[in-house]
């Protein structure tokens, strides 16, 4: 294959010269000691997990209930990665893990915790547990298995298991920032948020501003998917190829459909995605090849997030299953059923903040988005049309083969 | 500022709630309730606790100054 290279691109959170604790500490230092809260709070930095909330503001409000309770926090590195598309939590704990357990300490100590965790997919547990062997940190780090399931890195979910009971959100009252693993004040931060972190506390602070991107794409019909690490505010069209892309999925499967041709201008930050109803979300971009179908490739998707839908909330349990249905039957190059999309518009109108977390929410807006992008396509079926040239699926979903 | 708040996870759909309290409580297609939106007015207060301690699951709250209680 030959490589995709864009002028924009660095390798830069992910450069270095092996994940050994002394590649480590060769490439980047002794870990300095700082004032992390004040430090994160000019760095302007915000959590790459999914969310994009400010660090510092989840730093303050863990301090501040620590305080209020007098009970010392936990923390807690969430390298999940529930979501199919992305591969960069994966990729940063197996190229950089030291960078990670760095931010995990620099937090440890800032707020003065008495546990720490690093959770992740339990193929990558071994490697981590070798690298922790090789380091002294004040605050010993527990590592944790979590189960391949989108909502196990929702930091309710993640904060049960570690307790020990069922991966499953809660609701948000009291947030985990305030009561969460053992009933403690606790801060939950993304792999790459803390890798970040790391960085900042030595004085990078462009590290800051740059985020990891799981890049999908097919390039002359082959799959390609890597992790780069991009400046934000890159153009997308400097980060994917798009030649012969009909549409960009923004975020991952949390995310949003964009058409390519605006998709290609958008910059990657907040305040540029959202006007497309987009967001960085789990850091994912996939160019959508034009010889396949959105609609179908979002019916497999919804279909496995409904599946993911933990079961608790009503409105979930009963819309989500139902608006993937109608999706599936949409999908198809036939006519569907007349009122069938104004079901799947009124069902998708009775979830948002109807449930737990915002798996929900988020699915609804997935659908609302390709029901949008795909429009044309939408029409071609009801001709018994179809613009896929091949039945073999572009995005990924667990256990569909 | 008092308004109705449910957690989802808790509510079952029993429904009792929007039969007890139609002015303030329909129920979706699902049997699962729809809270009107914003403060509840003064004259509802009394009905709406009562509701709420009504609700076989215990629910349905109300929900001071944006936290639930």
């Amino acid at each position: 294959m030959t490589a995709v290279t864009a002028p924009e691109l660095t390798r830069g959170l992910l450069d270095g010269p092996g994940p050994s604790f002394a590649q480590h500490c060769a490439a980047h230092g002794p870990l300095p000691v700082v004032d992390l809260h004040t430090l994160v709070e000019e760095a302007g930095l915000a959590g790459r997990g999914g969310a994009g909330f400010p660090t510092a503001a989840k730093l303050r409000s863990v301090a501040a209930a620590a305080a209020a309770t007098r009970k010392a926090p936990v923390v807690v590195a969430n390298g999940s990665e529930g979501e199919p598309a992305a591969a960069k939590d994966a990729t940063l704990l197996a190229l950089v893990p030291h960078l990670v357990l760095d931010g995990l300490a620099l937090v440890a100590a800032a707020l003065g915790a008495s546990a720490a965790y690093l959770a992740a997919d339990e193929a990558l547990l071994p490697g981590l547990a070798t690298h922790l062997a090789d380091r002294r940190d004040p605050v010993g780090v527990r590592l944790h298995p979590v189960a391949q399931v989108f909502l196990s890195g929702e930091e309710s979910a993640l904060c049960a298991a570690l307790d020990g009971r069922p991966p499953l959100p809660r609701t948000k009252f009291p947030p985990v920032r305030e009561r969460g693993v053992a009933g403690r004040p606790t801060l939950v931060l993304n792999v790459e948020t803390l890798a970040r972190l790391a960085l900042v506390a030595r004085g990078n602070d462009l590290a800051a501003a740059a985020l990891l991107v799981t890049r999908r794409m097919e390039i002359a019909g082959t799959p390609w998917v890597d992790v780069v690490d991009v400046p934000l505010g890159s153009r997308i069209g400097d980060v994917l190829r798009l030649d012969d892309a009909q549409a960009v999925l923004i975020g991952g499967y949390a995310g949003t459909w964009v058409e390519a041709s605006r998709a290609a201008g958008l910059r990657l930050d907040r305040s540029s995605l959202a006007p497309a109803g987009a967001s960085l979300g789990a850091g994912v971009l996939a160019a959508l090849p034009a010889d396949r179908c959105g609609l179908r490739e979002t019916a497999g998707v919804v279909g496995y997030l409904a599946a993911q839908s933990a079961g608790q909330c009503g409105p979930c349990l009963n819309g989500l299953p139902r608006i993937a249905a109608a999706l599936d039957v949409l999908a198809r190059p036939a006519p569907a059923p007349s009122g069938l999309l104004r079901d799947v518009e009124r069902w998708s109108g009775l979830l948002p903040g109807r449930g737990a977390c915002s798996h929900p929410d988020a699915t609804v807006r997935l659908v609302a988005s390709a029901l949008r992008v795909f429009s044309e396509e939408l029409a071609r079926h009801g001709a018994d049309r179809c613009s896929a040239h091949t039945g073999r699926p572009f995005l990924p979903v667990p256990g569909s083969g | 500022m008092t308004r109705l708040a449910v957690d989802p996870i808790t509510c079952t759909g029993h429904g009792l709630c929007a039969e007890l309290f139609p002015e303030g409580i329909a129920l979706d297609e699902w049997g699962y309730p729809l809270l009107a939106a914003g403060e509840l007015p003064p004259d509802l207060l009394r009905t709406a606790r009562k509701v709420a301690a009504a609700c076989p699951t215990r629910a349905l709250r109300l929900r001071d100054d944006g936290r639930a209680g």
